[in-house]
């Protein structure tokens, strides 16, 4: 099995590397899974309508199954029956995916454009390439908005992350979402830990402690979230006063449905989402993902994206290039999360430190959670 | 009810009528108050409101002002309703008022007693309203969050919310788009497709085997009768989960995962068990001299069965074939395992809209199909009433 998957992925390297490939040793069908909604309709209009009009012939399908990404994987790779030709997810799932032999191992400056001054993709992309199967497409963060119109007459509105602990000064529910990532970290941060010991103080088991101790003092406040959506519906409703979600969630809320809602930047925290390949794909349709990948992941389309919703542009130098909202007219510039007026003050997740330590502190938090 | 009384009716005394009454108020006021921050407080205002308001009703102004206190007491509430919360409040006071004015005299007169017998004990009028009282609150329990549903799907705005505009009846409030998004979105589009094609294969499928081997395992003479009969309608019992997961893996072996026939096949192995069951029902009032009699006249078995038992059989093949049509039409878990990409079905579409992006289009899908449901069960009941007038029987 494992042999023949390296046997398979070596061809399929070979394939696309050479410059033989012609449009006939192509499937002619993609199959794409994303997350839905407007991120999904921003990847559809900005890189994948783009492709079909320029490959007449191919047809692509959505399949909106990212949450599940991991396990619908490993339950294809057991059947031996892999139908997806490409999958969206975010950095840490690339990781576990990458580490299980599920996604495939990419050249990243073989297989992908360099950018149009030359610089080669590995250096465009820089850090963010955080695994050997992962192609970053977006910066994305998890943040708060809060309610305009519900902030207390008289006070000033919410400007750190510590506010979503004051319930004095801001009374009202708050939306969290239901996993210690960022949580703890926000927490630990507002008990007063500097930012580049959160880690170390999480490490220990009274960090832990600390940190669920700091999210008691709200807990009874607390709406737990699990799908993106969520947090901007409860704010609509004003269900809640403020609420962490995705700001591009956000943004859409703000800018495109007119919602009196204000976003808080302060210790946002930086993700990434990307595609990764399914290994063990037959050379047909491995030929077609990658050319569909180069043209996808070049620095133009991933500007481009960036007119749909507002995530920034993982290329260094595709960020230039970010225009207007393509429906609103609004420069997009100002509402990236990567924008130095909104990055201020930003949490850096780490991932390797949550791979280690996911298990047993996500043991931990639902415990705490159901007292 | 129709003009005649069967009991006398005579006025209450005040000690059961007024605090009869101002429970209903505190009941009512429950929910005002609760909508304004402060249950308890609702309580005691609405029972004492209530109360004010019969005393002044039954006593002050008397039976002979009847017509003119119950006007009063409508504009009395639509007031209050309005200075509490604008126009809904405008539509909440006036069913309130009517049913107040209604109710305290119905209470204070003894009305309630005109149409049941007379020698009824206080206990048993008690019984005899209070259980149609839970019946209505059990068939609110059902109803509700589907009506709550259809006005939503009219929203203006992109969430599950009853706007501001909305609730002061603003057309502003309501908009179409997300009825025009059903129609004209490629992914919905196909979704319907897709259910409208996978459905009635699964169903007629479902049909034939499943009345089939009903027929089968009726008579007497196959062997493992019961054996046979549980291992066919497993799949209802089993978690649909475990169905899913299994199926899974053996139609990918044989290459049907993520095909139309395999998600047919999928879905008509969960309708036969409706099929067998409700045909096996029915089977039970089929008179077996029946076949033997047209065999004696020289029918062949074939069409003995089209002939004489199908007929006979039908309402349970059609009632079982609706299971059939409803499970597969409405079944989201086994088409996330079996399908792919390309066999998503409304379910399937409902499901990931549910959770990546709360879409009131959703809830405008959601509607059609219920108006669609509605619409389908009058006109099977419609015809059932006709066919049955046409034979001769009374409906049931």
């Amino acid at each position: 099995m494992k042999l023949t998957k390296t046997l398979l992925a070596t061809t399929a390297l070979t394939v696309a590397a050479g410059t033989a490939v012609t449009a006939q040793d192509m499937a002619n069908s993609l199959t794409i899974v994303s997350w839905g909604g407007a991120y999904q309709a921003s990847q559809d209009k900005a890189y994948v309508q783009p492709y079909l009009a320029a490959n007449p012939g191919v047809t692509a399908t959505w399949d909106e199954s990212s949450a599940e990404a991991v396990a619908k994987l490993r339950a294809m790779n057991e059947a031996g029956n892999i139908t997806w030709d490409l999958v969206d997810v975010v950095a840490s799932d690339s990781m576990r995916l990458c580490d299980e032999g599920l996604a495939m191992e990419i050249d990243h400056d073989e297989m992908l454009a360099a950018a149009p001054d030359g610089t080669s993709a590995s250096d465009d992309f820089g850090d963010l390439i955080v695994s050997d199967c992962f192609i970053p497409q977006i910066v994305y963060s998890t943040t708060f908005g809060y309610r305009t119109d519900m902030v207390p007459a008289g006070t000033e509105p919410p400007s750190s992350v510590c506010d979503v602990f004051d319930l004095a000064k801001y009374p009202g529910k708050r939306s969290l979402q239901k996993r210690p990532i960022d949580n703890m970290e926000w927490a630990l941060y507002c008990d007063g830990v500097a930012k580049d010991e959160i880690y170390d103080v999480l490490g220990t088991d009274e960090g832990v402690e600390r940190a669920l101790a700091k999210l008691g003092t709200i807990k009874d406040q607390v709406v737990w979230w699990s799908a993106g959506a969520e947090t901007p519906q409860l704010l609509a409703d004003g269900e809640v006063f403020m609420g962490s979600t995705f700001n591009g969630r956000l943004f859409s809320a703000i800018a495109e449905q007119n919602q009196p809602i204000a976003m808080l930047w302060d210790m946002q925290s930086f993700d990434l989402d990307g595609w990764i390949v399914p290994a063990g794909l037959p050379a047909d349709r491995l030929a077609r993902v990658m050319d569909f990948l180069k043209f996808a992941t070049d620095t133009q389309r991933l500007a481009d994206q960036a007119a749909y919703i507002s995530y920034g542009p993982a290329r260094t130098s595709s960020a230039p290039l970010v225009g207007k909202h393509a429906d609103l007219g609004i420069d997009m510039a100002p509402h990236m999360p990567t924008d130095p007026a909104n990055a201020g003050n930003v949490h850096i997740y780490d991932y390797e430190w949550w791979a280690d330590n996911r298990d047993d502190l996500d043991a931990k938090f639902q415990a705490w959670l159901a007292q | 009810m129709n003009g005649f009384t069967l009991t006398p009716v005579e006025t209450k005394p005040l000690s059961f009528s007024l605090p009869v009454i101002g429970a209903a108020g505190g009941f009512v006021g429950l929910f005002v108050g609760t909508a304004h921050g402060s249950g308890l407080m609702g309580v005691a205002i609405g029972a004492v409101a209530l109360m004010v308001l019969a005393y002044v009703a039954l006593v002050v102004l008397g039976l002979a002002q009847e017509k003119i206190t119950r006007w009063g007491l409508v504009a009395l509430f639509i007031v209050a309703g309005v200075l509490l919360a604008g126009v809904p409040g405008f539509v909440l006071g006036l069913l309130f008022g009517l049913f107040f004015s209604w109710f305290i005299f119905w209470i204070g007169e003894g009305r309630y007693r005109a149409n049941l017998a007379p020698y009824l004990t206080s206990g048993q009028v008690l019984w005899h309203y209070a259980f149609r009282v839970i019946c209505g609150a059990i068939f609110i329990f059902l109803i509700t969050p589907i009506l709550v549903v259809m006005p939503l799907s009219f929203n203006a705005q992109n969430f599950f919310t009853f706007t501001p505009e909305m609730l002061r009846f603003d057309p502003a409030g309501y908009s179409l788009k997300h009825y025009q998004d059903f129609f004209t979105s490629n992914e919905w589009q196909q979704a319907l497709r897709n259910s409208l094609l996978i459905a009635p294969a699964a169903t007629v499928l479902s049909v034939s085997f499943g009345t089939l081997a009903a027929i089968g395992l009726s008579s007497e003479h196959v062997p493992f009768r019961r054996a046979i009969m549980a291992i066919l309608i497993s799949p209802m019992i089993v978690p649909l989960i475990i169905s899913a997961a299994g199926m899974y893996f053996f139609y990918s072996r044989i290459g049907l995962q993520g095909t139309y026939i395999g998600v047919v096949l999928a879905h008509a192995a969960l309708g036969i068990p409706f099929v067998i069951i409700t045909v096996t029902a029915t089977l039970v009032g089929f008179d077996r001299s029946l076949t033997r009699a047209a065999a004696n006249m020289g029918a062949d078995p074939v069409t003995t069965f089209f002939r004489v038992q199908m007929p006979l059989i039908l309402p349970g093949v059609i009632s079982g074939g609706l299971f059939a049509f409803i499970t597969s039409f409405d079944e989201v878990v086994v088409v996330l395992f079996v399908g792919s990409a390309n066999q998503q079905t409304l379910p399937w579409e409902m499901f990931t809209g549910l959770r990546e992006q709360i879409s009131p289009t959703i809830l405008a899908v959601a509607t059609i199909l219920v108006v669609i449901s509605i619409a389908l069960l009058t006109t099977m009941e419609y015809l059932r009433r006709r066919s049955e007038r046409l034979r001769g029987m009374s409906p049931s």
